[in-house]
Parts: C-alpha cells; sequence; structure tokens
C-alpha cells in the first residue's frame, strides 16, 4: 500500500513537472564522461573526455530546440545520450514522461520507435550495400510493423512523402545525390512516426541549394506530423531559421539558452556574442559594418577544463572572479525568465566586445 | 511554347520510367567484370570441367570397366610386378602398385579432394566470419580473448597435431576435415575482426542501433555484406589450398586411409615407383596442379573483379598480371589497396606448403 502511494507520488512529481504537457523531453543535468585510459600492460583510466558536463534542457512538443557550439563541445555527445545510444554518466532523460535514463536495451526498443535520428553525413549514413527499399523498410522490419507487400506500400509513401521517385526504390544509395541520400535518411527517420527527430547536423554536408530544400522538407514534416527536433548545427543562420529556442553549448556546458529571438538579438554571453559575429552575413554592407570578436587561443581540451567559468581563458571580458568560481545558468536582469545566462558579466546592450579583444591583445 | 521548353519535356518524358528501376548490385557489377576476364572465365571453365570428372567417376569406372579398389595382378602388373604404362591392356593411364586403374582411381581421388577443398573452406568460413564479427563488434574482453585464439590457431603446428590425431584416432575422412578447417579459420577471422573494428563506426551502423536493432542483425545484415567481398575473395584461395593440405596430410599417410585414393595418398605410394612408372606421379600430380592453380587464378580474377579501381589502374596493362608487380603498386597506392595486399596472403602459405611437399 505504502509502495503504491510512493509510487504514485513520485509519477506525480514527475507529472507535475511537466504539468503543462507541452514538455517532450526533459534533460537534468546531464553529464557523459569518457575514460581515458592509459597505456601499459594494465590499463588504468588516467583521465576522463568531460564531453558533457551537466546539461539540463528541455524540448516542447512540436517546436524545435537549436543546439550550436564548436567542433568537440559535446553536442553530438549530447544528442546520442539523449537517443539512448551510449550509456550517460549520470543525470537523468525524461521523454514524454517516462525516465528513459540508462534503459537496458530491450525496455528501450518501444522508446526507439519515438525518437529517430538523422545523421550529418548522407554518405556515411547508409549502408552502401543495401538497395533503398531495404533501408527505409529496416525500422518496420526491426518492430515487426508491416511485412511483404505492406512493407513495401509504406516505403514506398514514405519515399514519395519525401521528395523521392518511389520507382526507385531498387536503387543502391550509391545511385544518388547527397540532398537525395539525406532524403532516404529522413523516410527512414519518420518510418516509425517518431514523436522527437534528431538532427545531428543534418545539412552541413550538403550544397547550399540543397540545403534550404531538405530544411523546407524538415519543416513541412514538422507541421504535418506534429514532430519536434533537436537540431544540431554549427551554422548560426540555419540554426535561427529553424529553431523556437536555441542552446548555446561550451566544453560540454550549457553558455547560454532561450527563445531564438532573444540568444539572436539580446545575447548575453560573450562567448555567443563571438560566435555570432564570426557567422557569415549576407549583405555585404551589413559584413563590412560587422566588427568580428577574434577570440585568441584554442577551445581548450575538455579531459581537463579550465577552473570556473570554462570559458575564461578565452573571453575578452574575463575578470579574476570567472577563474575562480562557476557562473550560474541563471536568467540576467532585465532578461525574460526564458532566457539563461552562465556569466558573471553578462554583455550589455550596445557594448562592443570586439573593440575589447583587441585591446586585451595589445 | 520555346523549343527549348519542348525538348525539355520530351526528355522528361522519356526519363519517366515505366518499370521499377533496378539498381546494380555489387555482385552484379562484379560478375560483369569477372566475365570479361578470360583467364577467370578458363580457371571457371577448368574448376567445372574436374567437378564433373569428379562427379563422372563411377560412370567413368564402369565405362573402362575396372572397380576402384579391383587390382588386376595378372593384366595389371608386369613381368617385373610393377605397374604398367598407360594404354596397356585397356588402362588408359596406367596401373598402381598393385594393378589397379590409375584414371578410375584419380577420378575418386578427385571426389575427396574436391569434396574436402569445398567441405573445409565452407567450414572454415562460417566459422571465421561468425568469429571474427563477434570479437571485432562486441570488442573488449571478447575480442582480446578471440585474438589470443586467432593467433594461437596461426601459430599452432599442423603436422604435430595432425600426427599425434592420427595415432590416436585411426587416421580418417573426419580428422582431415576437422584438422584443416581448424587451421583455416583463424586467417578469416582475422580479416573480418580488422574489417569489422573499422566498419562498426560507421554512422550506418549507429543509424542501425538508432531504429532498435539488435547487436546480431547488425552483424549479420549490415556489417556481414560489407565484408563478404574480401572473403569470397579469400575463401576461393582457400579451396586450393585445402586440397594441397589434404594431399599433404594423405601423403604422409595422416589423411585419408587406405584404400580410398586421394591425390595426396596416390603420390605417396608413387614414391618408390617414380623410376619404373612416371606416370603413376605424373598423373596425379597434373591433376592437383591444375585444380590448384585454377582456383588461384580463379581467386585473382575475383579479387580484380572486386575492386574497381586496380582494374581501371591495369586497363592497359592487362597482361601483366605478376603478383610482384601488383604488390609494388598497391603499396604506392595506398590503404584502399592494402585489402588486395591482405588477401594476397594465403598464396604465400599455398605456395610455402606446396614447396614443403616437393622436399
Amino acid at each position: 500500500m505504502s509502495d503504491q502511494l510512493i509510487s504514485q507520488a513520485s509519477s506525480a512529481s514527475d507529472a507535475s513537472a511537466d504539468a503543462d504537457g507541452d514538455t517532450l523531453v526533459r534533460v537534468e543535468n546531464l553529464v557523459k564522461h569518457f575514460p581515458v585510459r592509459g597505456g601499459g600492460l594494465i590499463s588504468r583510466t588516467v583521465g576522463q573526455v568531460q564531453a558533457v558536463d551537466g546539461i539540463s534542457l528541455t524540448i516542447k512538443r512540436g517546436q524545435t530546440l537549436g543546439l550550436v557550439g564548436e567542433t568537440g563541445c559535446g553536442k553530438s555527445t549530447l544528442a546520442r545520450c539523449i537517443a539512448g545510444l551510449i550509456p550517460i554518466t549520470s543525470g537523468k532523460v525524461i521523454f514524454d514522461g517516462r525516465d528513459i535514463t540508462n534503459l537496458s536495451r530491450r525496455a528501450m526498443q518501444p522508446v526507439r520507435r519515438e525518437i529517430q535520428m538523422i545523421f550529418q553525413d548522407p554518405y556515411g549514413a547508409l549502408n552502401p550495400r543495401r538497395r533503398v527499399g531495404s533501408i527505409i523498410g529496416e525500422p518496420f522490419a526491426i518492430h515487426g510493423t508491416a511485412t511483404g507487400a505492406e512493407r513495401k506500400r509504406e516505403v514506398q509513401e514514405l519515399m514519395e512523402r519525401v521528395g523521392l521517385n518511389p520507382e526507385h526504390f531498387n536503387r543502391f544509395p550509391a545511385e544518388f545525390s547527397g540532398g537525395q541520400r539525406q532524403r532516404i535518411g529522413v523516410a527512414r527517420a519518420l518510418a516509425l512516426r517518431p514523436k522527437l527527430i534528431i538532427c545531428d547536423e543534418p545539412v552541413s554536408a550538403l550544397d547550399v541549394s540543397i540545403q534550404a530544400q531538405v530544411l523546407n522538407l524538415l519543416s513541412d514534416l514538422q507541421r504535418d506530423f506534429g514532430l519536434s527536433y533537436l537540431f544540431i548545427a554549427h551554422d548560426l543562420e540555419v540554426v535561427r531559421h529553424v529553431s523556437d529556442a536555441v542552446t548555446v553549448m561550451y566544453l560540454g556546458k550549457v553558455a547560454e539558452s532561450g527563445p531564438g529571438d532573444q540568444v539572436y538579438e539580446h545575447t548575453r554571453h560573450p562567448y555567443s556574442a563571438a560566435l555570432l559575429s564570426a557567422a557569415p552575413a549576407a549583405d555585404p554592407d551589413a559584413a563590412a559594418a560587422r566588427q568580428r570578436i577574434i577570440l585568441t587561443g584554442d577551445v581548450p581540451s575538455p579531459i581537463n577544463p579550465p577552473s570556473g567559468c570554462r570559458f575564461h581563458p578565452r573571453c575578452p571580458k574575463a575578470q579574476e572572479l570567472c577563474g575562480t568560481t562557476e557562473p550560474a545558468l541563471e536568467s540576467k536582469a532585465g532578461d525574460p525568465s526564458t532566457h539563461l545566462t552562465a556569466c558573471h558579466f553578462p554583455v550589455e546592450a550596445g557594448e562592443n566586445l570586439a573593440a575589447a579583444g583587441r585591446k586585451d591583445q595589445q | 511554347m520555346s523549343i527549348t521548353e519542348v525538348q525539355f519535356q520530351a526528355t522528361s518524358i522519356e526519363d519517366a520510367p515505366a518499370v521499377a528501376i533496378q539498381g546494380r548490385s555489387q555482385w552484379q557489377l562484379t560478375w560483369r567484370r569477372l566475365r570479361n576476364d578470360k583467364v577467370a572465365i578458363a580457371s571457371i571453365v577448368v574448376i567445372l570441367l574436374m567437378i564433373a570428372f569428379a562427379l563422372a567417376a563411377p560412370l567413368i569406372a564402369a565405362a573402362v570397366g575396372h572397380p576402384v579398389d579391383q587390382a588386376y595382378t595378372l593384366k595389371g602388373e608386369n613381368s617385373f610386378g610393377n605397374p604398367v604404362g598407360p594404354g596397356t591392356n585397356g588402362f588408359l593411364l596406367g596401373t598402381d602398385y598393385i594393378g589397379r586403374d590409375l584414371l578410375v582411381r584419380i577420378a575418386y581421388g578427385a571426389r575427396i579432394s574436391l569434396f574436402v577443398g569445398i567441405v573445409t573452406t565452407a567450414l572454415a568460413t562460417i566459422a571465421g566470419v561468425t568469429l571474427g564479427l563477434v570479437a571485432g563488434y562486441f570488442g573488449g574482453v571478447v575480442d582480446a580473448v578471440l585474438a589470443r585464439v586467432f593467433d594461437a590457431a596461426l601459430a599452432f603446428p599442423f603436422i604435430v597435431l595432425a600426427l599425434a590425431l592420427a595415432s590416436v584416432f585411426h587416421p580418417s575422412l573426419a580428422i582431415v576435415i576437422g584438422v584443416i578447417t581448424f587451421f583455416s579459420w583463424a586467417g578469416i577471422s582475422r580479416i573480418v575482426r580488422g574489417q569489422t573494428l573499422s566498419l562498426k563506426e560507421k554512422e550506418y551502423i549507429e543509424a542501425a542501433r538508432s531504429l532498435g536493432a539488435g547487436p546480431w542483425r547488425i552483424m549479420f545484415l549490415d556489417i556481414l555484406p560489407n565484408v563478404l567481398g574480401p572473403v569470397l575473395v579469400l575463401a576461393t584461395l582457400y579451396i586450393p589450398t585445402a586440397v594441397v593440405f589434404e594431399a599433404t596430410l594423405s601423403f604422409l599417410g595422416i589423411g585419408i586411409p587406405e584404400p580410398a585414393p586421394s591425390w595426396g595418398n596416390i603420390l605417396g605410394e608413387a614414391q618408390s615407383f617414380y623410376a619404373v612408372a612416371w606416370w603413376y606421379v605424373v598423373f596425379p600430380a597434373a591433376a592437383l596442379l591444375i585444380t590448384t592453380l585454377a582456383f588461384n587464378l580463379l581467386g585473382d580474377g575475383v579479387r580484380d573483379a572486386m575492386d574497381p579501381r586496380t582494374e581501371r589502374l591495369f586497363a592497359g596493362v592487362k597482361s601483366e598480371r605478376s603478383k610482384k608487380n601488383k604488390r609494388k603498386i598497391g603499396k604506392g597506392i595506398g590503404p584502399d589497396l592494402a585489402q588486395a595486399v591482405l588477401v594476397g596472403e594465403p598464396n604465400v602459405d599455398q605456395s610455402g606448403s606446396a614447396t614443403g611437399e616437393e622436399g
């Protein structure tokens, strides 16, 4: 009896956290460390790559969360943790009200139908030895949802839906262009009618004109099927175009997160500001008028991240406090409560970071 | 409507497929290339003839009227009790030391040789591929243990084991097949393991995992088709190795027991008669040589057909099929062709054991 009460209470607390009903994914303080093994006869752990170090985020139903950051900041690791492809060191992933943290493969099976991935490399993500029909039909085969003629019909419908010629189901991936291959990947991800699709840099390997087509396809599908996306990219303009909310990552931590307009127009974190200033602008006048914030040095190693704020060795605004105390991710004065920044000295409106950086270098 | 528009419409209608478009699979493309390789086709013909010869052994025995184990002490031996030569007394290829028909015995020997060659290669391939996939895919402790087992199997002195087994049990076909399989699978495992190690990092494997595919499904449906090419080449080259291996064991008297004929034990018997009966050595040796050569040349052809890059590179110098040349160029080109070089290994083993047999 008491057990029942407790379980009810705990499920009630889970439900109350997602009480508004439009939270699909809640990631709480997710940590993923990869052990670094030393040489010698007996391998022992000599360090930890702190790929993801305490990330919390939420993805709303039917919305897109954009995840940006430099190469190696842990974006893809985070995506794989959420998709359940790699075990999580600590923290929690709650999907649709269920805790799916480190489930066994068998227990994960029903969740797999609801979380799908689209990969960066359209050449590497499709098995070169299998025909397209078999690749797109694979989800049906694994989950036993459609067989024989029905599967073929479903596959052809999917191909048509993503803009491929359904007559091509007998072809091999090598016979398609990059954009068409990415469409095959989208069709495969769509097959089981998932709720969440994790797009791990889905357009960065594509031609710019093709990028737009694939992005439009993704947004059409979002509208038609009520999909949620976790959209990982390092093209800031692409992320801005597709995302409702944006999270900026730096070295395994969240630097800034909030609604897209807030993060782009009222940037508070110096790192986000530097990233934005580096994005190419299509308008030559705007490009000439803009002042780039040039960061010095390389991204520090995630094996031995800097103390305090992880960005402080490269930050144009860094002060002594930044090296000793880690800033909390919180809403800064004047920002809406959804706009969170992890910085002791957030960028104020009209502040010229580029000048500060240059002065610092001299 | 402008002319270009009309033309555009015309082509688009032409392009519209009336029936499902069938892509060409890797195997179809390989077969197309193999079909143009005269040496490989000739090898296939020779192998098919050899198989027909083996299958027709009872028919040959019936046609010449000499059962395989029938010793013709009167017409099959000359006045000194030695074998009679080809064409004498109706023995087309002569007789052996107790007057049995050599043609019939070589035909029955072909059955044993080809059976052992194909069965052991099939068993070794199945075992080798499975263990290689398991070691490569699961990694960690499983891989560490299996990799040491591969090394141990490759380092084992096979003649010693075969001698020991033959002295404990009586020599038999089962032991021959067991011993040859035991010494063949590890080479295939190594290749498959290495390939699996690199393939399992591919994004399509991750895609399969994210769809919920289990490890066995991934190993056999996603990884296996990608390693099958090199494995097929390797298996084609293992058949002649196994044929020679069987002949070696039978030659030493620890293989196929008498009175069943095998090319190896015929050659073993022939040792003391080569001075008076050349046919006794030449015909079984020729059968062995032709068979192994055909399989080796076919293996080379399959390897070239599998890797279109080698073919294109050698399009102008097709006559230069020498292995040395291929290796040299393989090194110059880089890791892509390392595969071809790697797969060439059994040839070295092959010539090694062949020389061993001569000595």
